[in-house]
């Protein structure tokens, strides 16, 4: 039987993520099923990413299986030069499932090709982080209960932003959804995205601020506005405070309407949000890990 | 060029008995084509030149491989970087068929990924491309699912 993996969310159809998102709320209601009893999975973080690091691991810890492998690549034999191909080979032999992120795009569709068990990509540079998206789904499912239908408004950098690329992809397998895109002219969502949208027939509208058309929105999701993105850093401090939300902002919105972020947050989300039952954020980062226990076990064939 | 030059010129660079002509090349990207089909590598007799005028094309190379006859899949490799290229097939002189290039769904190696941050910039790895668009031509990495342009391909 071939392998799966998990490299980029377009590997997966409709079913797929609805046999994940199905096996999530399972998770929820019973964390701990030792599932991975006797099974290693190798946690290969060559880029540091504390946040999905501890998600995966806390997954794999739940469901019983032990784990090697490292958190930065300091600390492992790239800091000698080993290549990918060699590290991925190699390891490879010793475990039932690779989970990794590398800096390099495409490190992850590369690895899945040399190594013979399944690799779950956790971000391979600028390019995917498919169990970002899958977990963001969930949440859009759990909290508005369906992924049909759904307003979103995107909102900071959508030109770089990856989670908000792959969430697009992925949304737009489900019926009717409506775009909102909100962020500078310096990072507006790519025109490829913008074309995909057309040729599916998909409605989307473009805004330069954050004003009251907000209230139409099911789903917020905010992500970072980096400073590094910008070539000119006079833009950056033009921006920097127009895509920021705040509490008053919310007072007419949906009752529905719940605010994501992938986090790390910076200012984009004034603290005062944080108390309204809007803010759904850290719940968000929680439901990571049912996300990824419901990853592993389809992809292993647990359940 | 004279015309009584052109014409030794020709003779000089033609008639083969069997094999292939592949003429229309950029003249900038004859030494390419050589490496993409590998020409480095035949034992049989080879004949090129290059600077030729042409009406078409201003400066054209042309290349004449004895008793080689290519495959589809082999030839439109070329296509890349001889979109204009027109095959002659030979048998005992005489040009028996006449082909172009077409260019591929998939493009294996030969192309280097624009995307600096790319793994296969920075590691050995053969790279691969879904042609998305012929013309322009466009290709989308199979590993960072980024996408070449026309104008911003370079051979590897």
């Amino acid at each position: 039987m071939k392998k799966k993996d998990l490299i980029s969310i377009t590997d997966y159809s409709k079913e797929d993520y609805l046999r994940i998102l199905e096996l999530a709320a399972d998770f929820e209601k019973n964390p701990n099923q030792r599932l991975l009893e006797g099974k290693v999975v190798a946690s290969l973080f060559f880029e540091p990413s504390t946040r999905t690091r501890l998600s995966f691991e806390t997954a794999i810890n739940r469901l019983g299986g032990r784990i090697i492998g490292f958190s930065d690549a300091g600390s492992s034999s790239v800091s000698k030069g080993e290549t990918l191909h060699d590290t991925i080979r190699m390891v490879s032999n010793y475990v039932d499932l690779i989970v990794m992120r590398h800096h390099l795009e495409g490190s992850a569709r590369y690895a899945a090709e040399v190594a013979d068990v399944p690799v779950i990509n956790a971000g391979d540079g600028a390019n995917q982080h498919p169990t970002q998206t899958l977990l963001d789904m969930y949440s859009i499912l759990k909290t508005q209960g369906t992924l049909d239908n759904i307003n979103i408004f995107m909102i900071g950098d959508l030109k770089y932003g990856r989670t908000v690329h792959s969430l697009l992809m992925a949304l737009s397998e489900f019926e009717k959804p409506i775009f909102n895109f909100i962020a500078p002219e310096e990072l507006a969502m790519p025109e490829e995205y913008k074309l995909f949208l057309k040729e599916k027939g998909i409605r989307f509208f473009e805004h330069t601020e954050i004003n009251e058309n907000i209230n139409h929105a099911d789903i917020i999701y905010m992500t970072r506005v980096q400073k590094e993105r910008f070539m000119d850093p006079i833009e950056y401090e033009k921006v920097k405070n127009v895509y920021i939300l705040k509490n008053n902002m919310l007072n007419d919105t949906k009752p529905n309407m719940r605010i994501l972020h992938p986090l790390p947050r910076i200012n984009e989300i004034h603290p005062d949000v944080d108390k309204n039952e809007k803010a759904y954020y850290f719940t968000q980062a929680k439901n990571g890990v049912y996300t990824r226990q419901a990853i592993i076990s389809h992809i292993l064939n647990l359940k | 060029m004279p015309d009584s030059f052109k014409k030794k010129l020709k003779l000089k660079v033609s008639a083969i008995n069997n094999g292939t002509v592949i003429d229309h090349i950029p003249s900038e990207n004859l030494f390419k084509v050589i490496s993409i089909l590998g020409l480095q590598k035949v034992k049989s007799q080879i004949t090129f030149g290059f600077n030729f005028e042409s009406e078409k094309m201003g400066s054209k190379a042309i290349i004449k491989v004895s008793d080689v006859f290519f495959e589809d899949d082999e030839i439109n490799k070329i296509s890349l970087i001889a979109r204009n290229a027109k095959l002659n097939i030979i048998r005992d002189y005489e040009v028996i068929e006449k082909r172009v290039v077409e260019v591929p769904d998939k493009v294996i190696g030969i192309v280097k990924c624009f995307n600096p941050k790319c793994i296969t910039n920075n590691e050995e790895i053969t790279t691969y491309f879904n042609v998305i668009s012929k013309k322009p031509l466009d290709l989308k990495c199979k590993y960072c699912e980024k996408i070449t342009h026309e104008h911003q391909m370079m051979i590897k």
